[in-house]
């Protein structure tokens, strides 16, 4: 690896950018956007006293003896045919669609949602590189910008369908990613008071020092939680998508692999989301014992630290999933009032009370 | 009429007791599943449904026990079958006569088109010869239309024996029992 | 480098600023507005350059993110088939032609003039600037925000009183 060591810096930094951009989207989101979807449909097999998908059996399985059947009855090859059948389905564009926005607004659903890792760290070190691929002093502010944009691949969705269902998914999912996005916003603002710093690195640290913030702002995860449902467009929050009212929501019209971006863009958000919420509320790569607090100095505990990340991720992924299975859809106005009359006034009183806090102390 | 809403009390607009209880209901169906593998569905193909005694599925035709069609081709089913499923063609005035005792005709063709059967069981009903019994399949699959139509052939072979009272043997039973006095109650 | 991005990122900004306004391939509003994001994104590019992160985050978050959503919401709303079959209008383009080279004309010379900027130096803001740009509205800034946020709160209300039909 001599020829590495031999660059100049910024070649250096370019290299192992894009080297942690490929790794993180293609062995990291991806998988995990495909499992995911096998994990709902696993999960709410068995809460509907069902068993789930358990048939894809690729042509080597019977080559396996004993794990073969039971990987088939996982259904660990469902993702693959998912994603082939995704690809080889017809493209169907109807004639009364607005082609432009109809093709873009695919890749508009999914590119935010990527975007919004960027600023995700994700582990310590890994020998000389920090675990983050854009370490940044605004990273939650960043985050925040660049997840408003999901929306418009939803409304473009909507509005180039042409057709009444997408429509009114599109103009929902507006209405809904703007007023959560507030409280969202605004629930934070308590967690970088404490913390002093806008980057994501810092607030970890600080978890790492102290207890994490989920129990110094319980009140702020709550919020965030919930938000974060909304943002995602996930159930009790599925608005813009209400099969039983809106068919298909705002991707009534799409087929094939256009749908799957957008199914890939919900997963990806959620993803996103669960990453900040582990970052912001869960401290982060760290765990508060057997020195997991503090970076890693071998490749070793640097791969621990990504697995520590990794794992708490994926319990909030599996909260969001069971949560799906469990709740009813809320009505809209519903769905307005808790955003609007409840949640932005307590992320207010929240904050107004964290600044009371600090002050009080920093005075003695 | 107007239903008045029951008021919420506190706790209930917090959604937090509703939240827990739909975590316990899934919870239990979840556990109940996964961990003693209990489910409510069956795995299609490697089980089958047992089907109820007096299910209606595909009608097919039966032969009697000593192996001869009972269809004598009164066109009856063909007239009283609402979606108009069955073709019978009968073998005319010059045709082929009759296998067996009995019967003046037997069908030259018989077509039952399961794409139309509404699985009614007005031809079951209406027939005099009781050649023709709506059996236990549910699941007819073909790769296409004509497929689908099952010729005279097809239906005697899915349809087999008549299990139940042989017509014409019965009635021979009671004609010979006649013949003695006093007649059986 | 920099200078590269900054014509580069300088140039979008004009050309989706000029495409939002006068599209010569569609009447579309939706397409205006679409546009108008993308101006305000390489808008915020170019806070970039200048390393005012926390203005390009805010930028996106406010205007890409959430004005240009109720713009667009806005429009979907609107009945906007009689907008987009609207032909140009030669007089009015020659109109506005002519105002927008005039007014450019005396902003550039103002500033050229007033010679606005010619002591400034960039000096580059070490570590989180957001602290230092809080700390700025805060203390020597404070009465035009406090003035800003009233003249906020004042339109606030009127929009409010405006949207209710009957008052009481
Ligand atoms: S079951 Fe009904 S529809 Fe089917 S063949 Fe008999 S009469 Fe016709
Ligand atoms: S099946 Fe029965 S009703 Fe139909 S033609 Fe034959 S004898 Fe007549």
């Amino acid at each position: 690896m001599d020829w590495i060591n031999q660059l100049n810096p910024t070649m250096q930094f370019a290299i192992f950018s894009m080297l942690k951009v490929c790794v993180v989207i293609f062995l990291a989101v991806m998988p995990i956007v495909a499992y995911a979807v096998l994990v709902e449909r696993k999960v709410s097999a068995f809460i509907q006293d069902r068993v789930g998908p358990n048939r894809a059996a690729p042509f080597f399985v019977k080559y396996l003896p004993v794990v073969g059947p039971f990987l088939v009855r996982l259904g660990i090859f469902h993702p693959l045919a998912d994603g082939l059948k995704s690809f080889l389905k017809e493209d169907f564009t109807p004639a009364h669609v607005r082609k432009v926005y109809f093709w873009l607004a695919p890749a508009i659903a999914v590119v935010p949602a990527m975007l919004a890792l960027a600023v995700i760290p994700f582990g310590s070190t890994l020998g000389a590189q920090k675990m983050v691929i854009a370490d940044l002093n605004v990273g939650i502010l960043y985050t925040f910008g660049i997840v408003s944009l999901g929306v418009y691949g939803l409304v473009l969705a909507g509005y180039a369908s042409n057709s009444k269902f997408s429509f009114l998914g599109g103009i929902r999912s507006s209405a809904q990613m703007i007023s959560y996005e507030i409280a969202m916003g605004m629930s934070v603002i308590p967690l970088f008071m404490l913390v002093g710093d806008l980057n994501l690195s810092k607030v970890i640290a600080y978890q790492a020092d102290g207890a994490w913030l989920v129990f110094k702002q319980p009140i702020a995860f709550v919020i965030f939680l919930v938000s974060a449902f909304a943002e995602t467009n996930r159930l009790p929050f599925d608005l813009p998508e209400a099969e039983t009212e809106l068919v298909g929501g705002y991707h009534t019209e799409y087929s094939s692999m256009k749908f799957a971006l957008f199914f890939i863009g919900e997963y990806t958000a959620m993803i996103a989301a669960s990453a900040m919420m582990v970052v912001l509320f869960f401290g982060g790569w760290t765990l508060p014992f057997a020195g997991l607090d503090q970076p890693a100095t071998t490749l070793v505990m640097g791969f621990a630290h990504i697995g520590i990340f990794v794992t708490k991720m994926l319990v909030l992924m599996v909260v969001f999933i069971w949560v799906r299975w469990m709740l009813p859809r809320f009505r809209y106005d519903q769905l307005m009032d808790l955003g609007w009359r409840r949640f932005v006034p307590l992320a207010l009183a929240n904050i107004v009370v964290t600044a009371v806090v600090l002050w009080a102390l920093h005075a003695k | 009429m107007i239903v008045k809403r029951a008021n919420l009390s506190f706790w209930e607009r917090l959604y937090l007791p509703a939240l827990l209880s739909g975590l316990q209901v899934t919870w239990r169906h979840f556990s109940r599943t996964f961990f003693a593998g209990k489910k409510v569905t069956m795995e299609y193909p490697e089980q089958k449904w047992v089907v109820p005694e007096g299910y209606r599925g595909a009608p097919y035709l039966v032969r009697d026990q000593s192996g001869d069609t009972k269809c004598v081709s009164c066109q009856l089913c063909e007239f009283v079958c609402p979606p108009k499923a069955i073709k019978i063609i009968p073998p005319g005035s010059s045709g082929k006569p009759a296998e067996r005792a009995n019967a003046e005709k037997m069908p030259a063709e018989f077509e039952i088109n399961m794409l139309r059967c509404i699985f009614c069981g007005f031809c079951q009903e209406v027939c005099p010869e009781e050649a023709i019994f709506l059996q236990r399949d549910y699941s007819l699959t073909g790769l296409s239309r004509g497929e689908m139509i099952y010729d005279k052939e097809k239906l005697l072979a899915l349809g087999g024996t008549h299990a139940g009272v042989q017509k014409w043997k019965h009635k021979l039973d009671e004609a010979k029992e006649q013949e003695t006095f006093p007649v059986k109650g | 480098m920099e200078n590269a991005l900054f014509y580069i990122f300088a140039a979008l900004t004009l050309l989706f600023a000029f495409l939002c306004v006068a599209n010569p391939f569609s009447r579309n509003p939706v397409t205006s507005a679409m546009f108008l994001v993308l101006t305000m994104i390489s808008m915020a590019g170019l806070f970039v350059l200048l390393q005012a992160f926390f203005l390009a985050a805010v930028q996106i978050l406010v205007y890409a993110g959430a004005v240009m959503v109720l713009f667009l919401f806005v429009i979907m709303l609107l009945d906007i088939k009689e907008e987009e079959r609207r032909r140009f209008n030669r007089f009015a383009i020659a109109l506005g032609g002519v105002s927008v080279i005039g007014l450019g004309f005396i902003l550039f010379s103002t500033i050229r003039e007033s010679k606005v900027g010619a002591g400034l130096k960039l000096t580059a803001v070490k570590g989180s600037d957001t602290a230092a740009l809080g700390k700025a509205l805060f203390t020597e800034y404070l009465l035009p925000f406090e003035i800003v946020s009233v003249l906020l709160l004042v339109a606030m209300v009127g929009v409010i009183l405006l949207s209710k039909k009957d008052l009481k």
